[in-house]
């Protein structure tokens, strides 16, 4: 047997092989797939024009969706989308929808997905959104697709998929506490590129991904498509195997994969954590990299707290320790990325006060679990920016027009450095609030 | 969706753009509320397709050209010159729809971000071509082109540059057959 990655060794048993290289094309068995209120509507659209009005998807338990990106907003058409998906769900029995206006609504996709149990190792989960990599945190192959592919697989469970070359980057070190995962991605992607990546998995390894949470995992995975990656990944740990067997309701068997001894990684980056330092991605591109100390003082008229990449619990930890007990300079907009979260923050406490009361004391604005102006929206999206204004935003993407106005200046951050930005009304190293 | 777009010869005006050219770029998320599979709503991406290109990059060398011109629909260029990672960003397939219904039969680029590239290639919309020459920085916004796609061969008939295109490789098949669909019904892997 030769050596395998991660990435190539899912991908070699989702195809019936015993081994494969990269560049190969091979044809997978899909075990979830998951839309969005955005893309499946198209995705439905392909399945019934190519299978039928009366076709019934490959297997329902495998199908997953969440309507989360245009929720919250008058939008007729918008809003005609999520019927779409209900109409769909009711017509094919489907058991994993969730819907707004009902106790299982969610909010943002890529979070909800481990949290309601659909994410596990070794596993390939399909999605039509360019960020469904964010589940490669729990080592399993999960990669974005168009509607065209999502519809095939609707029908046949099955879809070709090229092995990526693999990349390793190797995190040495215990993240300092003025420092998150969103620090170490930002650098990665301004250190290769936002096309760095391209057609190429990337594996995180080291004792200083493992010493991190699921959630902060999750944030570096995300924006592996952010440098063109097809695939972010992190081989399973204790760590991982607690959360997925804490919410694999339906205790489905996985199996835990890792990369051989000896696998051949086309390229190897080590970083010591302790070295690194808070950055920023300026306008207009994730990798446009700069470290805070070199931009802090830059005005500001928005900052944003929210989506996959920022608007879970350890982000509003992080944000809430700065902000406690102090008043935000500029429009703060706060959005908790599922309902879950959003429930959490009315119950955790520093001190005396709820995560929630912190934010509202400090003057924020709170909206409900969303991806709301991370993909800026229709015009009355929470948070949008319907300005040329200059925002600090924990999201994930700041090509031109990103949050709503093609003229607006977005800087990538993580929630340390966003809340410490919010409180001056300027870029600020989190540095001057947290030792 | 599985018609022929791999035609002997594409030809057409071209237009310019440059690096990075992003999915939001390409059609802003304020219009994926259309549905695609709706055709009135397909053709409504036309008229929005490269909206949020900034105004600079438009149509280069010179920029600021508008890309449609004559239809508020359809564009009247029909092959699109790039530089490197086109297509990047989101996963939607509205990008290569827009571009599409805009009336764009062909794109040639350094290289694709490969979510965009896969969607072009499995819905059948276009033909994503590379070239390892840059072409955005030698082809002129308006030139005449003519791509002979067996030869893989583009020859710019306003200046009478010829250049060599990398061959489609494995995908050649599925955008042979017109897309995913198509291909997978020729090799009998889904019954018609």
């Amino acid at each position: 047997m030769t050596a395998m990655t991660l990435s190539e060794k899912i991908l070699a048993k989702h195809a019936g092989k015993p081994f494969v290289r990269p560049g190969d094309n091979v044809w997978c068995n899909i075990d979830i797939l998951m839309t969005h209120d955005v893309c499946g509507p198209g995705t439905i659209g392909v399945f019934h024009k190519q299978f039928g009005r009366d076709a019934k998807v490959w297997d329902k338990n495998k199908v997953v969706i969440i309507p989360d990106h245009y929720i919250f907003t008058a939008d007729v058409m918008a809003n005609r989308n999520v019927d779409t998906l209900r109409q769909f769900v009711r017509e094919q029995n489907l058991p994993h929808f969730y819907d707004v206006g009902t106790d299982r609504y969610k909010g943002v996709c890529h979070i909800a997905l481990p949290e309601e149990g659909h994410t596990r190792p070794g596993e390939i989960l399909l999605g039509t959104d360019s960020h469904t990599c964010t589940a490669g945190a729990f080592g399993e192959f999960a990669t974005g697709i168009g509607n065209t592919e999502a519809g095939f697989v609707l029908g046949t469970g099955k879809l070709w998929l090229s092995v990526p070359a693999t990349m390793r980057f190797v995190f040495q070190g215990n993240l300092p506490p003025y420092l998150m995962a969103k620090d170490l991605i930002l650098a990665v992607i301004g250190d290769i590129g936002c096309d760095g990546a391209t057609y190429r998995a990337m594996e995180f390894d080291g004792d200083g991904v493992y010493a991190l949470d699921m959630e902060e995992r999750m944030t570096l995975c995300n924006m592996a498509i952010e440098a063109g990656g097809k695939n972010g990944i992190i081989a399973p740990d204790r760590v991982t195997l607690g959360y997925v067997d804490a919410r694999n309701k339906s205790k489905i068997a996985y199996e835990v994969v890792k990369s051989d001894p000896g696998a051949t990684f086309m390229v190897e980056k080590v970083y010591d954590v302790t070295k690194m330092q808070p950055v920023v991605a300026k306008p207009h591109s994730p990798d446009n990299k700069a470290p805070v100390r070199e931009v802090q003082g830059t005005k500001l008229d928005r900052a944003y707290i929210g989506s996959c990449t920022g608007g879970k619990m350890g982000d509003f930890r992080g944000a809430a320790k700065i902000l406690d007990g102090k008043t935000v300079r500029i429009d703060t907009f706060v959005v908790p990325a599922t309902s879950e979260i959003a429930r959490q923050l009315k119950t955790e406490r520093i001190g005396s006060r709820t995560l929630e009361e912190i934010f509202l004391a400090a003057g924020a604005k709170m909206g409900e679990p969303s991806c709301a102006a991370c993909l800026g929206g229709p015009a009355d999206t929470f948070g949008r920016l319907n300005e040329p204004m200059s925002c600090i935003s924990t999201t994930n993407r700041n090509f031109p027009g990103r949050m709503g106005h093609k003229q607006a200046q977005v800087y990538l951050a993580s929630p340390l450095t966003v809340a410490a930005s919010a409180l001056t009304g300027t870029i600020t190293d989190p540095r001057d609030f947290v030792g | 969706m599985g018609r022929i777009i791999l035609t002997p010869i594409i030809t057409g005006k071209a237009f310019v753009l440059g690096d990075n050219i992003d999915t939001d770029q390409i059609i802003p998320a304020q219009y994926l509320t259309f549905n695609p599979s709706i055709p009135a709503e397909y053709k409504q991406f036309g008229k929005y397709a490269l909206s949020s290109v900034p105004p600079s990059q438009a149509g280069l060398p010179q920029g600021h050209v508008p890309f449609h011109t004559t239809d508020e629909f359809v564009s009247d260029y029909t092959i699109v010159i790039a530089g490197k990672n086109f297509g990047c960003g989101s996963s939607r397939e509205h990008a290569p729809i827009a571009l599409d219904a805009a009336g764009i039969k062909a794109i040639v680029a350094e290289f694709y971000a490969r979510i965009f590239f896969r969607n072009a290639v499995n819905g059948g919309y276009l033909v994503p071509f590379m070239c390892k020459t840059r072409l955005c920085d030698a082809v002129c916004t308006g030139d005449v082109l003519e791509i002979d796609t067996a030869a893989a061969i583009l020859r710019n008939k306003t200046t009478g540059e010829e250049y060599r295109l990398e061959p489609l490789g494995e995908v050649g098949p599925i955008i042979d057959a017109g897309g995913l669909f198509s291909y997978a019904r020729q090799q009998g892997m889904i019954k018609t």
